[in-house]
């Protein structure tokens, strides 16, 4: 089976003059979520779509699942958890507990802020994990990413062609993913910003595909502001 | 519903715009796969229109020739992964007499509205036909087909029923399809086709004479001609079939003109000629295609040696070079299209 899980855990910070969560922001004519879902929605390889969110907003987005999506009966709601990493374990256990776990089975994940993905990144995730546990979305860094001591110094300036961006998806076998997350010491937790550092940390091969830099992340105001400046409306189809 | 869409925003320039397209339960979302590229989208990737018409038209998704799967129907209707070909022709009204391909209303992918180069459309189920019997790659042409059987039931409908000799002016896409069409539709009549470029005349093996219109035997009559030219040739294609045509015949055009086309309209009233306009194709010109490929599988065969190249699109960045390479092909490009 083939699960796929929007992560939309996050609720605490305000979003500018707001508290409606970034994922629930209007982009276009819909809300970011929403354009997200639809991207999986319409990929024919997913059994079921797990979307994590905090428990408050549950809701509230299958409000707008209801207004907005015209076949919901794929998508689950799950509350999320702590960190970006207990949510995405919330979503594994809710596949466990209600579709059981075969070892094949693959979890692609997203994050609900990132619209613009598209069904080419979303394949290559799918096709990569026949052969990988685990597979990252990543471009090149055009950028500098430079080091810096606690006193604002630099103190390396890492070779740029060995440095890429990740983005999401980010895919892996779900038994595999438990395991080892269930593996690591509490430390090894704490220094976790990222799922696929679990599979790195226990030296666990992760494959890359190539994202897009549209694929962009929607964090800020400003991000919002890109977004709606980039998409264009179709009034004549 | 988010899609990229590669539009061509000068000339020789492309870029990628994220287009909000709307789905409806009317719709259906499908993936392109096989694009083909037609003289009309070279027209505009080289510039070749009027500063007006690109002003106007620009920026815009280029490819009206495209096939692709259905990956989602909001009905559930339509089963994944369904071979579909997509209809560049989008009606708002019908019409008891005007064909929908006619209607002044009518709006057409790639020419004033996006085309097919999109990573998904969202299509009117209306506007999708399945085909099963057909490869890809051949299935990409099925909207160049579609044009020769418009122009076939206009030719049928509105010419006399004497169809020994039929010539095709042009050895182009355009020429070898409607070619091909008549030989299967009017098996009995003699075919004629004349160009001006005998390695691409080679290709009609089909046809029983070819000509180079320098080297027309004299005598030569036909009792029906389609001009296939279009461009600055036409004039020339045109007044060539008006002098070699019997009375009372047939002059179906299909070329496409950017200028005015000086014709003998004389001989044209002399000899009490027909001219036929054909632009386009609708619906059942696309299911009249997909019939005729799955009815003769020889004629399958011969659209396939037509296809020139098939140029895999894995990036943004492979779109530009391979129209440039389309500009200098014999006959047809396909784009496969990985995007």
């Amino acid at each position: 089976m083939i699960y796929a899980e929007i992560l939309a855990g996050g609720s605490g910070k305000r979003f500018g003059d707001t508290n409606l969560p970034k994922q629930f922001q209007m982009l276009g004519n819909k809300p970011i979520i929403i354009h997200t879902l639809e991207q999986f929605i319409i990929n024919p390889k997913f059994d079921k779509i797990i979307v994590c969110l905090p428990q408050e907003w549950i809701t509230y987005t299958e409000d707008l699942i209801s207004k907005y999506i015209l076949n919901p009966e794929d998508i689950k709601l799950v509350i999320g958890g702590a960190t970006r990493n207990d949510t995405i374990m919330n979503g594994c256990k809710y596949i466990e507990e209600n579709y059981g776990l075969n070892d094949n089975d693959i979890i692609v994940t997203h994050d609900a802020v990132r619209p613009f993905v598209n069904q080419r990144i979303i394949n290559d995730n799918i096709n990569a994990m026949k052969k990988y546990d685990a597979t990252d979305t990543a471009i090149d860094a055009t950028d500098t990413i430079i080091n810096i001591e606690k006193d604002g110094i630099i103190s390396s300036i890492p070779d740029r062609s060995k440095i890429f961006l990740g983005q999401t998806p980010q895919s892996f076998k779900i038994k595999k993913l438990m395991d080892l997350f269930n593996s690591l010491t509490t430390e090894e937790k704490d220094i976790l910003t990222d799922a696929c550092k679990i599979f790195t940390l226990k030296g666990e091969k992760v494959k890359v595909v190539a994202g897009e830099t549209f694929n962009i992340k929607i964090t800020t105001v400003f991000d919002l502001s890109i977004a709606n400046a980039i998409l264009k409306v179709r009034d004549h189809d | 519903m988010i899609s990229q869409c590669y539009r061509l925003y000068a000339p020789k320039k492309f870029r990628i715009d994220l287009v909000e397209e709307h789905l409806s339960e009317d719709d259906v979302v499908v993936k392109p796969t096989y694009l083909s590229i037609c003289a009309a989208d070279l027209r505009y990737f080289s510039g070749n229109r009027n500063i007006e018409t690109l002003n106007k038209k620009l920026p815009m998704a280029l490819i009206h020739e495209a096939v692709g799967e259905v990956i989602y129907d909001p009905r559930g209707k339509i089963k994944k992964g369904t071979k579909v070909v997509m209809i560049p022709n989008t009606p708002v009204e019908t019409d008891k007499i005007v064909k929908e391909n006619y209607l002044r209303s009518s709006k057409f992918k790639s020419s004033g509205i996006d085309g097919f180069m999109r990573s998904i459309v969202c299509m009117s189920r209306e506007r999708v036909i399945e085909y099963k019997k057909v490869d890809d790659r051949i299935a990409a042409m099925f909207e160049l087909l579609s044009v020769s059987m418009n122009a076939l039931e206009h030719f049928t409908s509105y010419s006399h029923n004497r169809k020994q000799v039929l010539g095709i002016w042009g050895c182009g896409n355009v020429g070898f399809c409607t070619a091909l069409v008549l030989k299967y539709t009017f098996p009995n009549a003699k075919i004629i086709v004349f160009g001006t470029n005998m390695t691409k005349l080679s290709y009609f093996s089909f046809a029983d004479e070819v000509y180079t219109v320098d080297n027309v035997p004299k005598g030569l009559t036909i009792d029906h001609a389609f001009e296939c030219v279009g461009g600055t040739n036409a004039e020339d294609a045109i007044n060539q079939i008006i002098d070699l045509i019997n009375p009372q015949g047939s002059i179906s055009l299909l070329g496409v003109s950017e200028n005015r086309v000086g014709i003998n309209t004389r001989m044209v009233l002399e000899k009490g000629l027909t001219l036929l306009g054909n632009s386009r194709s609708g619906y059942e010109d696309f299911k009249a295609a997909i019939d005729f490929l799955e009815r003769f599988p020889k004629a399958k065969e011969y659209m396939g040696t037509i296809i020139t190249e098939i140029i895999n699109i894995n990036n943004f960045t492979d779109i530009g070079p391979a129209f440039e390479k389309s500009l200098h092909n014999d006959f047809k490009t396909v784009m496969k299209w990985n995007l």
